[in-house]
């Protein structure tokens, strides 16, 4: 499975598509880069007349590329079609803010993938190559 | 050396406390209990359990072993056998 078939596979679009494209994926971890669009709707109010990506996002974000993708990755090896991942927890420190435009890479290591249960502590950097955020997300990942 | 059911519960009440909803009791925990209906458990925090239960007791468990744990008894049960097959 090719790195582009699995954001194809993504169970998201417009607007809630966090992912551009996957760098690198194998059996331990993805990495994957996205760009923030200025034209996001979210940035009208938040902030007021001062766009910041929100905390939430960042954290979809890094859900997206860092368990989604990998979990589509890891499910395919296990040879379960169609995959449906519910994410079930995330702890997150924010250190940076995210401005309209920014170019982020998200890279996350699996911590384990056990009973369906898939646990990644991931990473997201700015183009400046600083730490935006860091945490641990986890999801049940089930064939559908 | 041989672990007796008088160590197990302890140890295992120990782990599932960590993982015990707000709102449900630590005297809830029985040999009994469900740990998803009864103790509120949903199935990520089940797994993280049974990895607990895999250090706690240095044993390895299955999907299978997973499937069949319903209960606490099932749970002192499974950590039993594995605790035997590793010794034997």
């Amino acid at each position: 499975m090719t790195k582009e078939q699995i954001v194809l596979q993504l169970p998201y679009t417009q607007p809630f598509l966090f992912v551009d494209k996957l760098e690198e994926i194998t059996d331990d971890g993805v990495v994957g880069k996205y760009t923030f669009r200025s034209t996001s709707e979210f940035y009208q109010g938040h902030f007021k007349a001062f766009p910041v990506t929100p905390g939430v996002l960042l954290t979809e974000c890094c859900a997206q590329i860092g368990l989604v993708c990998l979990g589509i990755y890891l499910m395919k090896e296990t040879t379960l079609a169609n995959p449906t991942i519910a994410l079930t927890s995330t702890e997150m420190e924010f250190l940076q803010a995210v401005y309209p435009e920014e170019t982020v890479t998200v890279i996350s290591r699996k911590i384990y993938f056990r009973f369906q249960k898939l646990k990644c502590a991931v990473r997201m950097m700015n183009s400046k190559d600083e730490l935006v955020c860091k945490g641990r997300i986890s999801g049940m990942l089930k064939a559908s | 050396m041989k672990k007796e059911n008088g160590e197990i519960y302890p140890k295992l009440k120990e782990i599932i406390v960590n993982y015990l909803p707000e709102d449900v009791s630590v005297t809830n925990i029985q040999l009994d209990s469900n740990f998803t209906q009864e103790l509120n458990i949903n199935s990520a925090n089940l797994v993280d359990i049974v990895l607990d239960v895999e250090d706690a007791f240095d044993i390895m468990l299955e999907n299978e072993d997973m499937d069949g744990m319903q209960t606490v008894q099932d749970a002192m049960a499974i950590v039993e056998r594995k605790i035997k097959e590793k010794e034997a």
